[in-house]
């Protein structure tokens, strides 16, 4: 089959009629969206997707994305929104199978740029082996958009035996980090604020789930994954105290901060635990399993630079808190107000 | 990182630490105050107070803009916006203080007034000029550090004749604060003296202080390490009976100060009567306000939106920590009814407030697990 090319992707602009279900449309998504997503699944071309059956209990989790701006180093929104969501199923313990994605275009917005995120998630989905199978799209007017939001729903299956919970975390138990904080944020902000530094920062984004494989499969007695976007390792610390009801004692001086992260934090007044990552995982273990989760989670390159940061303890207040590098104690505390808009 | 970590080292803090140990006499006590929330934040961010002994006590000062505003001036700021339309630029601490009414600029930018976030005032004068048709308001806060800055934005709006901009000016004076701290009768027995500000006024405007109410005053840098330091330093004198003002600060202060900053402050500012403060009062000769001049930027003489002076919140006791004389924690609502999410009064509004501080990085410590 020959394709004929219809739609302007060097020129071209979206308009209203690309969400308006008529020719254009299909045009959009033969050329664009199934070319690029191209699987089995999304050519059954009906309303729904048909799958096969899974073995084992199902989870399933969504995102939206509506990070400013699209691009930054390391990443675009495209890639962003297949790891965002994968992540959240791994986080579960499960293997993700099936993605699927929906964008909110807005009118005038360049074809070319769409095409450059769409093929950015189409690439992410193929390395991570997890196929989009099916997606929506809607176009706004001018003005009552940002160019591109995408929300993906990813779908994943549990083994049995596996019962991770943000609940799960008991005093004695150790926390692990599996890497550098703040470095998606700090990309984007310091693109957002036209920052630049001898060592550039690139966003961290990645899709997890191998690693949690290879974490699950060393048989240890993991708890609780969960990985620190929004509101950065503070604020996740915080929930899973809050959701197990213990208290947690972290140590500054384990927790990698890249050193241009640590400049643009500086710079711009904020405090790296805030930052939003997207390609970190924090561990909670029972304390006998810590040392070899840390060995199997540094033999894993997402993971090198993972560390022991700190362990869980009793607290009605549920406080986390931290051992300075001054040697002094301070809270953690919970994100108050707002600070980076759309991140993610 | 270089130049930051030198003064965050770990093992050099324990060494000044255990000088501060072995310096103070066990008898006495030593009531320091850290003027500026810059210190203030420091402190509770690494935790500085685990390092020093018992007897030690830092007392947090009302070095921290947003927490001296007092309500009446934010007011004006969201009655220009609301009733009077303008684009209001502001620095972003701002947003969060309450006013009267329930409402902050947060909320009034909700409502519908044209709020904007700006990290400096060329940012304000730039929307000055891309909004020719729409008066654009710079609500101009912050003690000495933030002052040149606005007298640049002013002398470009007169240069290039932008009559759609102006200031409603909220300059504030540190000496007149120290002077008021001191004779609210607060016992204290030295300063930690400001970081920022001090890179602009110098070290001469203190001595005052040193002289003739006999304090010692020792002005330090914003890291853990110039704090721990400049305490050293503080103890040293208060055990040798004596009162001067010592620089800890030296790579960045002079005794003169930033001479051409001064002077430009000089050209387009001058010392208002009196000011309110929160906390403090209202102070003779501790403000400033924009020489006649340039009248014409005075946000104050260009709208109707004269100062109408608002009681604080009855329970909160915002006056008394910015005096020194309460600890956030000795404040009924505090962690409660106030929180940073909430606040009620201004301290808990910024990270460099007492409140703000005490809760985000200490409030551990009034609790056992």
């Amino acid at each position: 089959m020959t394709i004929r090319y219809t739609v302007d992707f060097k020129n071209g602009r979206v308009e209203l009629s690309h969400g308006a279900g008529g020719r254009s449309m299909a045009q959009l998504i033969t050329e664009l969206f199934a070319a690029a997503f191209d699987n089995p699944y999304l050519a059954q071309g009906n309303d729904g997707t048909l799958l096969p059956p899974a073995s084992g209990r199902l989870v399933m989790s969504t995102d939206s994305h509506v990070v400013s701006p699209l691009f930054f180093a390391g990443g675009d929104i495209g890639c962003l929104s297949v790891h965002g969501t994968i992540n959240d199923v791994a986080m579960m313990g499960a293997v993700p199978l099936y993605l699927s994605a929906a964008f909110i275009l807005e009118e005038g917005f360049l074809l070319s740029e769409l095409k450059r995120i769409v093929l950015s998630m189409a690439q992410a989905a193929v390395d991570a082996g997890v196929p989009i199978v099916t997606g929506d799209t809607k176009v706004v007017e001018q003005g009552k958009g940002d160019g591109v939001f995408i929300t993906t729903t990813c779908v994943g299956v549990v083994a049995d035996g596996i019962n991770l919970s943000g609940d799960q975390a008991r005093h004695g138990d150790k926390i692990l980090l599996s890497g550098s904080i703040g470095d998606h944020g700090m990309a984007v902000l310091s693109m957002r604020e036209n920052l630049s530094f001898d060592a550039p920062i690139v966003s961290d984004t990645a899709a997890l789930h191998t690693l949690v494989a290879a974490m699950l499969a060393s048989g240890v007695n993991l708890r609780v994954l969960r990985d620190p976007t929004r509101g950065g390792l503070a604020t996740t610390v915080n929930e899973i105290a809050q959701q197990s009801a213990v208290g947690m004692l972290l140590d500054e001086a384990a927790i990698v901060v890249h050193e241009s992260v640590a400049a643009a934090c500086e710079f711009l007044g904020l405090d790296p635990l805030y930052i939003a990552n997207e390609g970190k995982l924090i561990a909670i273990c029972a304390p006998g399993d810590a040392a070899h989760l840390l060995a199997v989670m540094r033999a894993h390159p997402q993971a090198r630079e993972a560390a022991v940061i700190g362990e869980v303890r009793e607290d009605a207040h549920h406080f986390v808190q931290m051992t300075t590098k001054l040697g002094g104690r301070r809270m953690v505390d919970w994100l108050a107000g707002e600070q980076l808009p759309r991140i993610c | 990182m270089k130049y930051v970590d030198e003064f965050r080292d770990g093992q050099l803090a324990r060494r000044i630490a255990s000088g501060i140990v072995r310096e103070v006499s066990a008898g006495h006590r030593y009531r320091l105050m850290e003027f500026c929330g810059g210190h203030t934040h420091a402190i509770s961010r690494y935790g500085l107070a685990d390092l020093l002994p018992d007897n030690v006590r830092l007392i947090h000062g009302p070095g921290c803009p947003v927490c001296v505003l007092p309500i009446g001036r934010v007011n004006q700021a969201i009655s220009l916006a609301k009733e009077h339309k303008v684009i209001l630029c502001t620095y972003a601490d701002t947003m969060r203080i309450p006013a009267s009414g329930g409402l902050t600029l947060m909320r009034a930018r909700a409502g519908g007034a044209d709020v904007r976030m700006i990290y400096s005032t060329q940012d304000a004068l730039q929307i000055a000029r891309d909004n020719p048709l729409r008066q654009v308001v710079f609500f101009a806060i912050g003690f000495e550090t933030t002052t040149p800055p606005t007298a640049v934005a002013i002398r470009q709006a007169d240069a290039e004749g932008l009559k759609n901009f102006s200031i409603l000016c909220n300059h504030v004076l540190t000496p007149a604060a120290m002077h008021a701290i001191l004779t609210t009768g607060v016992g204290l027995d030295g300063f930690i003296g400001p970081a920022h500000v001090s890179t602009v006024i110098g070290s001469q405007p203190y001595e005052i202080f040193a002289g003739e109410y006999a304090k010692p005053v020792v002005i330090a840098g914003f890291e853990p390490l110039d704090v721990l330091q400049a305490i050293l330093m503080l103890i040293r004198q208060i055990n040798a009976g004596q009162a001067t003002v010592e620089n800890e600060f030296t790579r960045a202060v002079t005794r003169e100060g930033n001479l051409k900053a001064q002077a430009l402050v000089e050209v387009v500012f001058e010392v208002r009567d009196d000011f309110e403060w929160r906390g403090l009062g209202s102070l003779p000769d501790s403000a400033l306000k924009l020489k006649a001049h340039y009248a014409q930027y005075d946000a104050e003489l260009k709208f109707p939106v004269a100062y109408v002076a608002v009681p604080d919140h009855k329970a909160c006791e915002c006056a008394a920590i910015l005096r020194g004389e309460k600890m956030p924690q000795q404040c009924k609502i505090f962690g409660t009814v106030c929180t940073p999410e909430n606040p009620i009064g201004s301290c808990m509004v910024s990270s460099e407030g007492a409140c703000a501080a005490h809760y985000s990085y200490g409030r551990f410590r009034e609790v056992r697990p």
